[in-house]
Order: structure tokens, then C-alpha cells, then sequence
């Protein structure tokens, strides 16, 4: 059977779908538009004029409260570190599974993708089971702080609220980065290796371009759910002011349950709407720039 | 499908062993080893214990709602699901980038505040659970309803993303063939199209339900946690017997939650490497 180019194959399908009756068409758009209203739309609309319910002025003074400039402080940090952690294991992991063939490829990648299918809450308990008090590397942790006098606390302090967030996040920029790799295939890099490249000069010349935009989109990805994480941290972290970040800091204010608390709880959660349709709008942006490439 | 030569024993492209370790490594440190800590703490309960706990009824409720709501929401989502993707790929109208970006939302905002603002949406009070309940009686917020509502927001677009590619890939000359032998839209659809999308419909049903039985964030204010009406879900209980120090009733639910979640996860897997056979073999 011969083969349709792409520009083709797509314009034979469109062609194809116009033969259908428009009714059907305008039936199938109208129910995905209402779809979207209700349920992907109206909820953004509902924050903002929530948070605006008792005017400006409440509307400032309740997201420059102390809380919640520490909260920020808390969010920003663990969602930095995140980041960088996570774009080096991400690097990492999809040249391996993508440049090389090897035994147990397959499982390796399964096992990747562990912290998707795994409720956060469990991930903030393995942390507890590792290093809180009934632990196994507790007396590590100890041992290390008797020995340089420092006073390292992982549970319930911020490196804990950081590796929470890391375990989470852990497989988004590796899940991008693998199926742009797998498309470009091999070649390039075997004959740059062939000509005498090291290989960092491989990666760098001949790699990173292709992948440059899936890495920005990945890091896009990655660095607006380490902000949100929630049910990890939650379990992680439990005083307010000092590890509490952002979702945690609107959990507390909603569960204070008075009006004027809940509509500060919108508040602080319009900061997270407005950077989740920022980080949107700058993932359409390059998910199409990677597509064109 | 990479195709490394080996010459001489060697790989040409350098750096396997780097990444490999720094693979190993950081996947062990960061996700393997704090998950087997749980593996642990588990065994030091006697069997009779475990069995005791696991067992409890609102422990077993718990498991109820989560996978049952889980379940029906991911239904739900493939059903739309298929609907938002066929129409994303088939069709041209005005607003469709929007429409395309915004399915993303769910991944990008935190979960709490969609929680909050569901939760608030729906209440008795809310801008649709207001008149739902005035003009019907319907109370969605605090019930299984809302939760699955929640649970719906969450999964969506999973299913939408994991459909897309393969609609945009599938060759419509089989329609054309379908159309040209006289086969009704319906039948096309249920006899050439449906097949091609099942493999995909498949994964994104498995990610999208295995993601509602875990989830937190998104339901905890929504179902209202109340034991009697059987609304709590299994992260829920879990997060309850920490606060309460009891971590080894938590151990013992986590570790079921982790067999449920591998058990998807080795599904989603084996799924997608059929696929990825199946399209290598045309």
C-alpha cells in the first residue's frame, strides 16, 4: 500500500471528517467547549473573584502577611533546588535510556516512573520511614551531626519539605527529553563519537540543540508542580511560618474556616492561578516550537 | 528504538557508565530506598497485625471510594476524553489553541487550589452547586459526587494526552476505505477508529485512574472526609495516622496502595510496548 506524506495524510483526513454532517461537528465542539467552561474555566474564574471578595485592599494585605512571605521563601527555594536536581537526573537518565541498549532498559524506565503513580501522601511517608524517628538512617544523620557539630534535621524542616518535592517532580523532564531523543535516533552521535568528539562535546554540538526546547518545556512543567506540591510536603512539614510553603499556607488559612480567612486562602491561591496560567501559556509557546523543530 | 553498535564490547557513543551511575544512584537515593523503608517498616508487624489493620472498616471503606470514584472518574474522562481529542485533531474552529492549552491546566495548577475552589464551586453556596441544589435537591460538594467531579479535573489530561498523538498519526485512508465500502459513520468510528485508539484510550485510562486512587490535594476538601457517608479516601486515612503518630498502621495502607500502584503501572507498561511493537510493525 503506498504511504501518504504528512501534509497529505492530514489533509485526507480532514477531508475525510468534512464529509461528515455538520451537525455532528458542531454537536462534538460544543460539548468540548462546555466541557472546558465548566470545568477547566469556571474554576479559574471562581478563585480570582473569590480572592477579590472583600476588595483590594484586604486583597494585598492578606498575601504580604508574615506567613506568607516565609511560605514564598519556602516554595521558591525547594522548587529551585527541584529544578536543578531534577534537569541533571533528567539529562542523565534520558541519555541512557535513549543512547544505549542494555539489559532491564525497560524496567529502569518503569521504575522511573514510580513517583507518577504513587500517591504523594506515601511519598512524604517514605521520608518519614527513612529518616524520622523510628528510621533506619536516622542514626546516620545523627552520627553526621555529632561528628561535624552541624544540626541537620530532614523531617519536618525544609530539606525534607525539598526532597518531597524532588521525589514528586522526579520524572517530568526525563519523561520530555525521552521521546524527542528516541525520534532523532543514533546516528549523529555515533559519527560525531567515530570522528573523535568526547563526549561532552557530543552532547553540547550535536544533542542539545534537538532537544533544547523539550528541556525548556520539561523544566516549564517541572518548576510549576514543585510550586503546587501539596499531599508530600503536607506530610512532611508542620510548622507554619517556617516550612510551610504556599499550598500549605492556603490549606491552613481555608481550614481556619471564617470568611475573612477563606477569602485570604483565595488570595494567596490567585499568586499560584496567575504563575499556572503564566507557565500555560509559555508551555504552548514552546511545546510548538519543539513540535516545529 | 535506539540501536547502539557494540564494537569490540565497547559502546561508540561514551558516557554509559557515567549516566548509568548517576542513574542508578540518584534514582536509588531519592525514590528506591525511602520506598523500600516503607517495604521495612511494614514487616515488622506480624502478619495478624497487618491483616488487622488493612482490614479495619473505614480503612476498607477508604479503599472503596478511592478505587471505586477513581474508577467511574476515569470512565468519565474517556469519554470526553476521546470527544476533546477528536476534536482537537479533526476540526477547525475559531478559539481551538485555547481550547488545546487549556487542557493542560489540571498539570499546571497546584491541587490544593483546585481543591478550595471546587469545593467552595459546589458547596450548597457555590456559583453550580448553589442552584443544582435550589432547583434539584443535588448537593455535590461533601458527597461521592464532588469527589468524582474532583477526580474528573485531575485525570483529563491524561486521557486527552495520550490520545491526541495517535489520532493525529492514524492513517484515514482506512476511512476512506470504510467510507468508499459503504460502512455508517457509527461503524467506522466503532470498527476502524476505536481499535486503532485503544491501546492509547488504555494508557491514558490506566494514568488517569492511578492518579484518582492516590490522589490528595484535589479531594480532601471536596468529599468532606466524613466517616459515615463513607467519604474519605485512602490518602486521607493515611495522612490521619500520621498526624496521629500511628505509623505503622500507615505503613501497613501505604503498602497495599504501592502493590495497587505497581500492578497499574506494570499495565500502563505493558500496553505501551505492545503498542510500540505494533506501529514498529507496519
Amino acid at each position: 500500500m503506498a504511504y501518504l506524506k504528512g501534509d497529505e495524510r492530514k489533509e485526507l483526513a480532514i477531508k475525510t471528517t468534512r464529509r461528515s454532517k455538520p451537525v455532528v461537528k458542531w454537536v462534538l465542539i460544543s460539548t468540548s467547549a462546555l466541557f472546558i467552561f465548566f470545568m477547566l474555566i469556571l474554576p479559574l474564574v471562581s478563585v480570582i473573584v473569590n480572592s477579590l471578595k472583600e476588595g483590594f485592599d484586604f486583597y494585598f494585605k492578606a498575601i504580604s502577611t508574615e506567613y506568607v512571605k516565609a511560605a514564598l521563601l519556602v516554595t521558591l527555594l525547594a522548587t529551585v533546588i527541584t529544578v536543578i536536581v531534577n534537569t541533571f537526573f533528567g539529562i542523565m537518565a534520558s541519555w541512557l535510556l535513549t543512547k544505549f541498549s542494555f539489559k532491564g532498559k525497560q524496567f529502569l524506565a518503569t521504575l522511573i516512573d514510580i513517583p507518577f503513580s504513587i500517591s504523594p501522601v506515601i511519598a512524604g511517608l517514605a521520608y518519614i520511614m527513612t529518616f524520622g524517628r523510628s528510621g533506619w538512617a536516622k542514626p546516620v544523620v545523627d552520627y553526621i551531626n555529632s561528628t561535624f557539630g552541624t544540626d541537620i534535621k530532614i523531617v519536618f524542616a525544609i530539606p525534607g519539605v525539598v526532597l518531597a518535592t524532588i521525589f514528586v517532580t522526579f520524572p517530568f523532564i526525563s519523561r520530555e527529553l525521552i521521546p524527542v531523543l528516541n525520534a532523532q535516533g543514533t546516528d549523529e552521535e555515533e559519527a560525531a563519537s567515530l570522528m573523535g568528539a568526547k563526549g561532552w562535546t557530543i552532547f553540547k554540538r550535536v544533542t542539545f540543540p534537538h532537544i533544547k526546547w523539550a528541556l525548556v518545556y520539561g523544566i516549564i512543567l517541572c518548576t510549576a508542580r514543585a510550586l503546587g506540591e501539596f499531599g508530600a510536603v503536607n506530610a512532611l512539614s508542620k510548622t507554619r511560618g517556617e516550612t510551610f510553603t504556599l499550598p500549605l499556607e492556603i490549606d491552613a488559612l481555608y481550614l481556619a474556616g471564617s470568611a475573612d480567612s477563606i477569602t485570604a486562602s483565595f488570595a494567596v491561591s490567585s499568586i499560584l492561578v496567575i504563575i499556572a496560567v503564566v507557565v500555560l501559556i509559555l508551555r504552548n509557546i514552546f511545546e510548538h516550537k519543539s513540535k516545529s523543530m | 528504538m535506539s540501536k547502539a553498535k557494540s564494537f569490540k564490547g565497547g559502546r561508540v557513543i561514551p558516557g554509559f557508565g557515567l549516566s548509568f551511575g548517576i542513574t542508578i544512584a540518584m534514582l536509588s537515593i531519592l525514590i528506591l530506598i525511602p520506598l523500600a523503608s516503607v517495604l521495612f517498616q511494614s514487616f515488622r508487624l506480624s502478619p495478624k497485625d497487618f491483616f488487622e489493620i488493612v482490614t479495619m472498616p473505614n480503612v476498607l471503606y477508604a479503599f472503596a471510594t478511592s478505587i471505586g470514584c477513581a474508577f467511574i472518574a476515569a470512565l468519565i474522562n474517556c469519554f470526553f476524553g476521546i470527544i476533546l481529542a477528536w476534536v482537537l485533531v479533526r476540526y477547525e474552529f475559531p478559539g481551538k489553541r485555547i481550547m488545546d492549552g487549556m487542557i493542560e491546566l489540571p498539570f499546571c495548577l497546584p491541587t490544593a487550589v483546585a481543591g478550595i475552589t471546587l469545593s467552595k464551586m459546589y458547596s450548597t453556596k457555590g456559583e453550580i452547586g448553589g442552584p443544582l441544589y435550589e432547583w434539584f435537591g443535588i448537593r455535590i460538594s461533601y458527597t461521592h459526587i464532588g469527589l468524582i467531579i474532583a477526580l474528573v479535573f485531575i485525570g483529563i489530561p491524561f486521557v486527552v494526552r495520550a490520545i491526541q498523538p495517535v489520532l493525529e498519526k492514524l492513517d484515514s485512508q482506512y476511512e476512506e476505505a470504510a467510507y468508499i465500502l459503504g460502512a455508517k459513520k457509527l461503524t467506522t468510528f466503532s470498527k476502524v477508529i476505536l481499535p486503532e485508539l485503544r491501546p492509547a484510550l488504555l494508557t491514558g485510562f490506566g494514568l488517569a485512574f492511578a492518579r484518582g486512587i492516590g490522589e490528595y490535594g484535589s479531594v480532601i476538601y471536596i468529599s468532606g472526609n466524613n466517616e459515615k457517608e463513607h467519604t474519605q479516601v485512602i490518602s486521607y486515612i493515611i495522612m490521619q495516622k500520621l498526624n496521629y503518630l500511628e505509623y505503622e498502621s500507615a505503613t501497613a495502607i501505604a503498602l497495599i496502595m504501592l502493590i495497587i500502584s505497581f500492578l497499574l503501572l506494570l499495565f500502563i507498561n505493558i500496553v505501551q510496548i505492545r503498542q510500540s511493537r505494533r506501529v514498529s510493525n507496519v
